[in-house]
């Protein structure tokens, strides 16, 4: 039987595979769209108003001159001691996950419930340590908001190791198991190595995800309008400022607020720059 | 290398004729069943791995060779529900004991697998690493000791000059005998290949070949492999396996002139598998 061409089923396919392109192309226009507008409304509002004094000088009271040191500081002490928290959880429980618990139930259970974890609106979780650490000490603090945002951390953590260490071979453990290495070598020597970017990469997805939380710290550490390091008291932060300041009538408030959701944007692209760059070197090593 | 080794393999049970009555019995395997879940996957296995010489385990895919081999180091505990049964000896030492130390055991009987698999690591720690869980040596004993496990390897001369260079940036060939390299750092008793060449071409291969004949003077070897030539050319014995069950045992000659079986006949003449 001779093979023959049918010129128009032929034509027929090109046909709807350039209407397909161009759909594909609308709708990406389309979503690309709204977040150039969005980062540009953005950019231009808040770089008019970058300068010195926000990196320099307080919270004003409105009408007067100020910046946003104390919120910056705030924020940065506790996304670090929300790193410093959630991190090490996150890492051990998805290890257990990964290595030790890979075939057991529980992990199973635990990967279900961190998947919800992950998703939970993050009001609740400012709402959950409002009432067993706020309620109980009586007064907010800055630790309440770290461990808040730790809350939000530890099921990314959580996730990407584990998510991590199930790429690594199991032909490496293998490797490691057949000159005798011990499981805990073989994980932290080999596994942990192999996986190491990966890892980092979502610590760093995590910190860009609770810099810019605003609904757990409203319950938490709430606000504070003068220079306070004091992890015991209410603590400043850029999203509640920024909450607050958006929301005010006064057009200087207004303005820090623009400048404040920059700084946030411009951390958190850093932050996604360096993740991207390390899954590239993953990538290739 | 030299070139003749690699232009005309001599089969070496040709060359030194090994003969089963005169051999001592480095690791014996006696009754041994193996289950994954309930797939009874070795039947009652009986077979010996002889001191200083080379055991080749033929066979069609599936029939059950890296299994064995992976109960000779227990690698199957590192997955739920398989188990094995019976009775596999190092030398007198009980390697299905559930007392077993599975760490000093597979110390004493190394592995080379199918994929290379370097560590993610300098080509120097991918020696050192293991040297120094067992052994506290000085500096410039440890460089001598990953310079003597690198020459007996066959890799020293091509990488002496790049020691920090990542593992992962050798060539396949080279990648597998830096994991030669590795395994007798550790000094092994026993050394596992499970098709060690399948990922390699056929110069790389030859290497590994002419490495197993040299390292069967210290290590008592065993090599699972698809390749009929290679298991003629660099073995002392010869098992056939078929369906989880041992066919066939005796030496690689004998199996390969005068097989008894008319299955191993059809096997290596290529009929099936």
């Amino acid at each position: 039987m001779a093979f023959s061409h049918s010129p128009t089923l032929y034509r027929a396919r090109r046909r709807r595979n350039h209407l397909t392109m161009g759909l594909a192309f609308a709708a990406t226009t389309f979503g690309l769209a709204w977040l150039v507008l969005v980062l540009g409304e953005l950019f231009w509002k808040g770089f008019s108003g970058l300068n010195l004094a926000v990196f320099t000088q307080m919270t004003p009271p409105p009408g007067s001159a100020g910046g946003l040191l104390n919120p910056i500081a705030g924020s940065l002490i506790m996304t670090f001691v929300a790193v410093l928290i959630g991190t090490p959880l996150g890492i051990l429980a998805g290890t257990y996950m990964a290595e030790y618990g890979r075939y057991e139930k529980t992990t199973m259970v635990v990967r279900f419930i961190n998947d919800i974890l992950l998703s939970a609106p993050s009001i609740v979780i400012g709402l959950f340590i409002y009432e067993i650490m706020v309620a109980q000490m009586g007064h907010f603090s800055g630790w309440a908001g770290a461990v808040a945002l730790a809350v939000i951390v530890v099921p990314v953590v959580v996730r990407t190791t584990e998510d991590m260490l199930t790429l690594v071979p199991d032909t490496l453990r293998e490797a490691a198991a057949s000159i005798g290495l011990p499981r805990s070598l073989m994980i932290t020597k080999v596994a942990y190595r192999a996986a190491r970017a990966g890892m980092i990469t979502g610590v760093l997805l995590a910190i860009a995800r609770i810099s810019g939380e605003t609904a757990p710290l409203l319950f938490t550490a709430l606000n504070n309008q003068f220079w306070s390091l004091d992890m015991n008291a209410p603590v400043s932060s850029l999203p509640v400022v920024i909450f607050q300041f958006a929301l005010s009538p006064f057009k200087d408030w207004q303005q820090l607020a623009w400048t404040g959701a920059l700084i946030i944007t411009l951390a958190v692209l850093a932050l996604s720059i360096i993740a991207r760059l390390l899954a590239a070197q993953r990538k290739t090593s | 290398m030299s070139v003749a080794s690699f232009t005309t393999p001599t089969p070496t049970a040709i060359s030194s004729p090994a003969s089963a009555e005169r051999q001592t019995e480095k690791v014996s395997i006696r009754d041994l069943d193996f289950f994954y879940g309930d797939n009874h996957a070795l039947k009652d296995i009986n077979v010996p791995l002889y001191l200083n010489q080379v055991t080749a385990f033929i066979g069609p895919s599936g029939c059950g060779k890296s299994t064995l081999l992976r109960v000779l180091n227990r690698m199957y505990d590192l997955y739920p529900n398989q188990r094995a049964t019976g009775d596999v000896r190092l030398d007198d030492d009980d390697i299905l004991s559930p007392s077993q130390d599975l760490n000093l055991l597979r110390a004493k009987v190394g592995m080379v697998f199918q994929k290379p698999t370097p560590f993610p690591m300098t080509i120097y720690e991918n020696i050192a690493f293991g040297i120094r869980l067992y052994e506290r040596l000085a500096k410039s004993e440890l460089d001598d000791r990953v310079k003597h496990c690198l020459e007996r390897a066959a890799l020293w001369d091509e990488v002496k000059d790049k020691m920090n260079a990542n593992g992962l940036s050798l060539s396949g060939g080279q990648q597998q005998r830096l994991c030669i390299a590795r395994t007798v750092a550790v000094r092994p008793e026993v050394i596992l290949f499970d098709e060690p060449c399948s990922a390699l071409d056929p110069i790389s291969t030859a290497k590994i070949e002419e490495l197993i004949d040299e390292l069967k003077e210290d290590y008592t070897i065993a090599i699972v492999t698809h390749n009929m030539q290679q298991a003629a050319r660099v073995s002392d014995f010869t098992a056939f396996m078929y369906l989880g069950e041992l066919v066939e045992f005796g030496e690689t000659t004998t199996i390969f002139t005068t097989p008894s079986d008319r299955r191993t006949q059809d096997y290596i003449t290529g009929r099936f598998g």
